[in-house]
């Protein structure tokens, strides 16, 4: 092994951590084959895609569900792809030139199970930990090791543990970051609080409806598998007996009558490890215009069929993904670290630097098919960096079926764009 | 930021005064590069004055051509922009619009909008920023620059990257110029920090004098491109252009293009100024 000292920026994990890359060469090298095969490439990754599961991969990876063909289907029906020659005449007649890419990406995240991370030398576990308090009130203060900056678990944690309980969502607090308070956890990366994070919770209030059935069952004098949770109330099913939920939790605290033996009190905690890695999936279409003369390229259309597995709050999963795809377009088209032939950063600014704006960007047709993953007790499947893995390389395929040449790296800067073409133009006017 | 004096002057005269007592003083129009370069500690002045309170360099004046007691329709208005006229000012002018539209819509794409209201045409072009839109503007325009102590025509006072023909104790008041008979502004803004990374424009004054000026691609700052000016004297149409050859020589290769890519902006700006 070498070890060299730089003095170039340090570099660490981006949203993806190495599947972007791994998922760009294998798409780019797909729409090559299909292209020098002379057949359409949406049809080259049907005939390849895996429709048995689970499927044990060369590589420690067992996919786990997954349902490619009827994403494809959905994404090729919202990006009317039987459509896009008349666009792309029509765009030729206005003088530009009209691509389109596809990128049918696959990934694993939600990591991950402790013992497979430590076969790989990971100084850690990858489990997350939750802690579910019922107070005597009987509001819930969620206390989880996924931190939240921006990915809205204030709403979607809430939203499980409301539908859970049946109680309104504002008696549901989610307290995250304070290390003062939370237990140990492991954190939010790796698209992993939903799968991992709130299956913890789960795990948490298994524990909370068992004890709480058991201490209605002994008040209410009832059978414990006779007990439900709704409306607000605990239940014996199918008579007028019932304890409002906060009853429950002041009869836990008071400790009055509870049954013989059990603890007071109302709080349970759960470490979860999942037993694999979650395997979302999706087909990304993508179609550009290039503008011959500068190179200039816009992205007129960008469509997202994703396999998320169960989706709780579909509007905080379609923020990830139009975040993921404007990463993902920045990526393929404008961000560029550049230094000179001394290790002089030449885009240390924004001035050179190009960071995705609004205007950069598409409105994005955002869809889903999902299956459920069998590997954590909601069916979830990591969604937070699936966008900027999947959408560079259908960026890249729409610009260079739109230029003709498919020796074009990112980012796909109007100077490069334009240079490739020039490459296309003079090697048309050599034959 | 290192410590810097602050000064507010009400008139060219104040600020003259001022800058006349200081060690190494320097005038702030709009603040728009300064500013952000004092952050940087790339610039650091003994001394700011500011000339925001110097009404009397604020405004745009029309003065009409008339001919036989008939305005003339078709260009020639002597226009002249106080320096502190911001660029959303110089924009939204409804009266400039009508005579110059050409250098309304060159200011409504400076920058963003905070840049435009507080940027000031003196600023840019004593600035000179080789990327920059007013220098092409100004040089094509065949523009007079008023400074407190006298007029320079635009062609001397533009002496490459950051140079002027300004004396460091030089405040410029004001910039003149007749509006075209004729007259585009082509840019293409780079991808990251949307200052001109080609920018041509072009002019045919009534007299029928046709300049082109180019910002942003060469490499030592705005200049006139002989071989377009001939052309479009010749014939103003852009199959004039297309028979250009636009030489990459002395244009500016970096991270955003080589100098060939900006030759051949150079010309798509040109015809894109034509329509």
């Amino acid at each position: 092994m070498q070890a060299v000292y730089t003095n170039t920026v340090p570099v660490d994990a981006y949203r993806g951590a190495g599947r972007p890359e791994a998922c760009y060469v294998i798409e780019r090298i797909m729409e090559t084959a299909a292209r020098e095969m002379g057949v359409d490439p949406s049809e080259l990754r049907a005939k390849n895609f895996v429709t048995s599961f689970p499927h044990q991969t060369p590589v420690i990876m067992a996919y786990d569900s997954g349902d490619f063909a009827t994403n494809q289907k959905q994404a090729q029906k919202a990006a009317d792809v039987a459509g896009f020659g008349a666009r792309k005449a029509e765009a030729l007649g206005r003088g530009k030139l009209r691509g389109l890419g596809y990128s049918n990406y696959i990934e694993a995240c939600g990591i991950a199970p402790s013992a497979a991370v430590g076969s790989l030398g990971a100084g850690v576990g990858l489990w997350e930990s939750a802690e579910v308090r019922v107070n005597p009130v009987g509001t819930i203060e969620i206390l989880t090791g996924s931190h939240s900056h921006g990915q809205g678990h204030e709403t979607t944690f809430a939203q499980i543990v409301a539908e859970r309980f049946d109680l309104p969502t504002e008696n549901i607090k989610i307290v995250h970051g304070d290390t003062d308070k939370v237990q140990f956890g492991m954190g939010t990366y790796g698209s992993r609080s939903g799968a991992v994070g709130m299956s913890a919770i789960v795990k948490a209030m298994d524990k909370v409806e068992a004890k709480v059935k058991k201490i209605a069952a002994h008040v209410l004098e009832a059978g414990e598998d006779d007990i439900v949770i709704e409306g607000g109330a605990v239940k014996v099913a199918g008579t007028d007996k019932q304890m409002l939920w906060h009853e429950v939790g002041l009869a836990a605290y008071t400790a009055h009558n509870i049954p013989d033996g059990m603890e007071p009190g109302l709080k349970e905690t759960a470490f979860y490890d999942p037993t694999n890695f979650t395997f979302p999936a999706g087909c990304y279409i993508c179609e550009v215009e290039v503008d011959p003369d500068t190179g200039v390229t816009e992205v007129v259309q960008f469509v997202a069929s994703d396999d998320f597995g169960t989706i709780i709050n579909p509007m905080i999963v379609e923020g990830q993904v139009h975040g993921g795809i404007a990463q993902g377009i920045g990526q393929a088209m404008l961000e560029n670290v550049v230094y000179d032939d001394a290790g002089q950063q030449l885009s240390a600014s924004y001035m050179d630097y190009t960071m995705p704006r609004a205007d950069d960007l598409p409105n994005y047709s955002v869809h889903h098919a999902s299956t459920t993953c069998p590997g954590n007790p909601l069916g979830m499947k990591g969604c937070g960096e699936a966008g900027a893995i999947g959408s560079p390389p259908a960026v890249i395929n729409a610009i260079t079926d739109a230029i003709g040449n498919n020796n074009l790296s990112m980012p796909a800067t109007p100077a490069a764009v334009w240079t490739a073409l020039q490459a296309v133009s003079s090697k048309l006017a050599a034959e | 930021m290192y410590e810097t004096n602050f000064h507010k002057a009400a008139t060219a005269q104040d600020a003259a005064a001022l800058l006349a007592k200081t060690d190494d003083g320097k005038i702030l129009a709009g603040g728009q590069t300064l500013i952000p370069t004092m952050k940087q500690r790339l610039a650091a002045p003994s001394d700011l004055i500011d000339l925001s309170q110097a009404v009397a360099l604020r405004g745009v004046t029309i003065t009409k051509r008339k001919k036989m007691g008939i305005m003339k329709a078709d260009g020639g208005e002597t226009i002249t922009i106080g320096a502190m006229t911001t660029h959303a000012e110089v924009a939204g002018n409804t009266e400039l619009a009508k005579v110059c539209p050409v250098i309304s819509g060159l200011a409504a794409n400076i920058g963003d909008p905070a840049v435009r209201h507080r940027g000031t045409i003196g600023g840019s072009v004593a600035n000179n920023d080789p990327a920059a839109d007013y220098p092409a503007a100004l040089m094509a325009l065949r523009a007079t620059i008023h400074t407190d102590s006298r007029e320079i025509k635009a062609e001397d006072y533009f002496q490459g990257m950051f140079a002027t023909a300004l004396a460091d104790d030089e405040i410029i008041t004001a910039v003149s110029f007749q509006a075209p008979a004729l007259g585009g502004y082509g840019k293409f803004p780079n991808p990251a920090s949307r200052y001109a990374m080609a920018g041509v424009f072009v002019a045919k004054s009534v007299e029928g004098d046709v300049r082109v000026a180019v910002t942003g691609a060469g490499d030592n700052g705005v200049y006139r491109h002989a071989g377009l000016e001939a052309a479009l004297s010749a014939d103003w149409s852009t199959a004039a252009i297309d028979a250009v050859e636009v030489s990459a020589d002395g244009l500016m290769s970096d991270l955003h293009g080589t100098a060939a890519y900006r030759a051949n902006l150079i010309k798509v700006m040109a015809k894109r100024a034509l329509v």
